[in-house]
């Protein structure tokens, strides 16, 4: 046992459970009322916010943790459990602690609940950010550039000041270090997974969505290190694998657990993804705003909700798989969710070519029976430890 | 439930539509030897007159999907879809198409489809025709081209925006067409397209707008499929579209002088018109007669539709213009309906009820489409509050028979039609409820 471990994760833990953003309410308070701006999946450009001198809260649903009552009259049984959580959360004022909303392009369902958005919630600032889907620098790079321009005009209007090149380079050497105590993160867990189990970094992870990134920067490097040294973890006989198709709508924290315990050690998933996106520093030279449009251009990790426009779509899952000596994949993708489902086959197929097992389920956010899955995994992991080639 | 047999009656402008599909389809299987290249590409944000430019065919896969639907063949190929690993919540027009892909890609008229020279993948307004074409390169050894048309997030069109459909068209799209067919674009002949195109545009226009009278002599939705058919696929920018639609004009003219209602399926519609309203979200193709039936047996005529506008929104006075090729391309694919904001929809429709002299919305919700589905029941309830018109809300599927209740659906248009005389008797009392979030869509 680890008394620092155990606080941090105690710590982040509370924040998962903040469904009310009591912590946005302190820190708006501590900060002389400075505004605070709400992103959806996957992934938003913070530096752009924390320029401005806001705090960017990410907004990952109500994590099987609200009852949902007017979420779900606005939406079809066929449509994913995120808009309604977050819908249930607006209009039970649980974001009244936050003055304006991102939605990022991943899908039609948060795109056109950008559009509810600004019906429902007039007065608050709500901006669709549309992320090229063409990679050349100088066609896609360009119209990103002028969309991260428009964007950090209108939060610079919203906070009332001036956002300098300076204000954005320093925010971007504090993401960049955020990124790489993640990074350290994520490569003690491949290594060691016991040491750093799928769920535990999942929180810390999550801890991101809400705190200053420096505190975060210092949550991720204290909670590495400890479990780093952590001697009260041995190894287990069990199966490493990857989970894909979690990086929108996450998965309950039991579902994780229910797999690690259930025998098989999730080496990477992309629960959090868009904390770890781009892959690398964004670059210190020239316009910032370019800077971090070129990232996205250059250093987007592969996903669902972009295109791939060379090579196989199932390529990239097999080299991650291949980076992190996994010995399988597990598909966990929620209901409904487009991007994940409709790539799935893709990279099945890919998977079956290598001769990389997987296995599939479905969930939701307020998935509250594990029984299936775990037996489900557990035969996973006991087919690999039998008869796979390790 | 068996569906009782029709026998359609068609006027000449469905006929000669007919016929100029038949014959696209027939020129398709005949690409090869007739030395022509293959385009697959989709409708809303199509490029015809770019490809026409270059002389290219195109395919449209939704298009093959709902014509598999309505002959009953989307079942069968969704099921083989499934079978191979493609999830049951997605969109089924993808899985009709990969499961007709993987049973011989036999087209509507039964004769193979020619595989592609080019992907042209049109990501206008609709996030799965993304992964459809990343699915469909898997398929065949043939390059790609992307164009991104960003979404109206905000209700406008940048010139930031503009400027990036222009570059992508001179970047990615020009060339490789030029690099499939081995010539360079004529400009020329892509500007003569563009002028043709707005020709038959404007006379779309006045047939739509024919709704506005009592009463309607066309219904723009059922009927209204028929007459998006070539503008909104392969003939657009073409003689053969000019041709058409003024053939059609002439048609609906005609009704308006005899005072006639639309054509339906059983010929001039009895009984008169009783109900008009205005319907959001694409059709139903698997049960499309029997569907069309339901409205037209109670009197209920559709005098404008969203779906007719899927392809192309021209009724704000957007017109194809030639003197600036690609910036009118760019605005055009941008300007298509599903590519617009929620509100940007909810003006539209409300202005259409209102315009349209409508009874109210009704929504048929597919499960199939998020780009139309996500956001439909606020949509209903603003329409509702903006004009005091009641709305109703069905459910059904583009081309999974599965999604098809017909007795349900029966009742919810009977239901809705029966609350719409209400407010007829009661015009003060709102039936349904309209302010902030239901308890329960509509009619379920």
């Amino acid at each position: 046992m680890s008394a620092t471990r155990d606080a941090l994760v105690e710590r982040c833990d509370a924040l998962y459970h903040d469904v009310d953003l009591a912590c946005v309410s302190e820190w708006r308070a501590q900060h002389d009322g400075a505004r605070a701006i709400g992103y959806l999946p996957i992934w938003v450009p913070r530096e752009i916010i924390d320029a401005a001198g806001m705090l960017p809260v990410g907004l990952l649903g109500g994590r099987g943790q609200i009852e949902i009552i007017r979420g779900d009259a606005w939406f079809q049984s066929y449509i994913c459990q995120i808009p309604r959580s977050t819908i249930e959360l607006a209009l039970t004022g649980r974001l009244d602690a936050i003055d304006g909303f991102v939605f990022p392009s991943i899908c039609d369902v948060i795109r056109n609940l950008s559009g509810m958005w600004r019906v429902l919630f007039p007065d608050k600032y709500t901006r669709y950010l549309d992320v090229p889907q063409n990679f050349d620098p100088a066609v896609g790079g360009r119209f990103f550039a002028e969309e991260l321009a428009h964007l950090s005009d209108d939060l610079a209007a919203l906070a009332g000041r001036h956002v300098s090149d300076d204000d954005l380079r320093r925010s971007i050497v504090r993401y960049n270090d955020n990124r790489r105590a993640i990074d350290a993160l994520m490569a003690l867990r491949a290594a060691s997974p016991e040491r750093a189990p799928a769920w535990e970094c999942h929180l810390v992870l999550y801890a991101g969505c809400l705190l200053p990134v420096e505190e975060h920067t210092r949550l991720v490097r204290a909670y590495t290190a400890d479990a780093a040294a952590a001697t009260d973890r041995p190894p287990r006989d069990h199966a490493r694998v990857v989970m894909v198709g979690s990086f929108c709508e996450q998965p309950p924290l039991a579902l994780l657990k229910t797999l690690e315990r259930a025998g098989c050690y999730v080496v990477w998933d992309d629960t959090g993804l868009g904390r770890r996106w781009p892959t690398g520093d964004v670059s210190l030279e020239g316009d910032p705003l370019s800077a971090i449009s070129d990232a996205f251009i250059r250093h987007s990790p592969p996903t669902a909700a972009t295109y791939q426009p060379e090579g196989d779509r199932g390529a990239p899952l097999v080299q991650l798989v291949k980076r992190a000596r996994a010995e399988g994949v597990v598909f966990g993708a929620p209901s409904f969710c487009d991007p994940a489902l409709l790539d799935q086959p893709m990279l099945q197929d890919a998977l079956d070519k290598s001769h990389v097992p997987w296995t599939a389920f479905k969930y939701s956010e307020s998935l509250g029976q594990f029984q299936v899955i775990r037996e489900q995994a557990g035969t996973f992991a006991d087919s690999i430890k039998l008869w796979g080639d390790a | 439930m068996t569906t009782p047999e029709v026998h359609s009656q068609k006027d000449r402008s469905m006929s000669l539509q007919k016929e100029m599909i038949a014959d696209h389809f027939r020129t398709l299987t005949k690409a090869k030897e007739l030395g022509r290249k293959v385009v697959y590409t989709f409708v809303p944000g199509n490029l015809t007159e770019l490809l026409a430019a270059f002389d290219v065919l195109p395919v449209y896969p939704e298009i093959n999907a709902l014509q598999s639907g309505m002959r009953k063949k989307s079942g069968q190929y969704i099921a083989e879809a499934e079978r191979l690993g493609h999830s049951e919540d997605v969109c089924t027009y993808v899985k009709c198409d990969i499961g007709m892909l993987k049973s011989g890609n036999f087209g509507p008229t039964g004769e193979k489809l020619p595989p592609p020279d080019l992907l042209l993948l049109s990501y206008t307004g609709c996030f799965t025709f993304m992964k459809w074409f990343e699915l469909l390169k898997r398929e065949y050894d043939c390059p790609v081209a992307m164009l991104h048309v960003p979404y109206q997030g905000d209700g406008r069109f940048t010139q930031g925006m503009r400027d990036y459909v222009v570059a992508q068209l001179r970047s990615e799209v020009i060339p490789k067409l030029e690099q499939i067919t081995g010539k360079k674009l004529d400009e020329a002949k892509l500007e003569e397209a563009l002028a043709r195109s707005a020709i038959a545009e404007d006379d779309l226009v006045h047939v739509l707008e024919q709704a506005k009278r009592r009463p309607s002599p066309i219904d723009s939705y059922f009927g209204g499929v028929y007459y998006i058919g070539p503008m909104f696929t392969a003939f657009r920018g073409s003689q053969a579209a000019i041709d058409y639609y003024k053939t059609l004009r002439q048609e609906i003219d005609g009704r308006v002088l005899r005072g006639e209602g639309p054509i339906t399926p059983e010929g001039v519609m009895k009984g008169g018109e009783k109900y008009r309203l205005v319907v959001e979200g694409p059709p139903n193709w698997t049960s499309f007669q029997e569907f069309w039936k339901m409205f037209y047996d109670e009197g209920a005529v559709v005098v404008a539709s969203s779906y007719t506008r899927v392809g192309g929104v021209y009724d704000n006075g957007f017109r194809h213009d030639p003197k600036h090729p690609l910036e009118t391309l760019a605005e055009y694919c941008a300007g298509c309906y599903t590519n617009l904001d929620l509100p940007t929809r909810i003006d539209m429709l409300s202005r259409w009820v209102r315009d349209y002299e409508a009874d109210g919305l009704l929504v048929n919700s597919v499960k199939s489409c998020n780009s139309f589905s996500a956001g439909q029941l606020l949509i209903l309830g603003e329409v509702e509050k903006r004009t005091g018109k009641p709305g109703g809300f069905i459910e059904t599927d583009l081309v999974d028979p599965r999604y098809f209740s017909a007795a349900n659906i029966k009742n919810r248009i009977e239901s809705y039609l029966q609350m719409i005389e209400q407010k007829r008797k009661n015009p003060s009392r709102m039936v349904s409820t309209v302010a902030g979030p239901r308890a329960l869509p509509v009619l379920q």
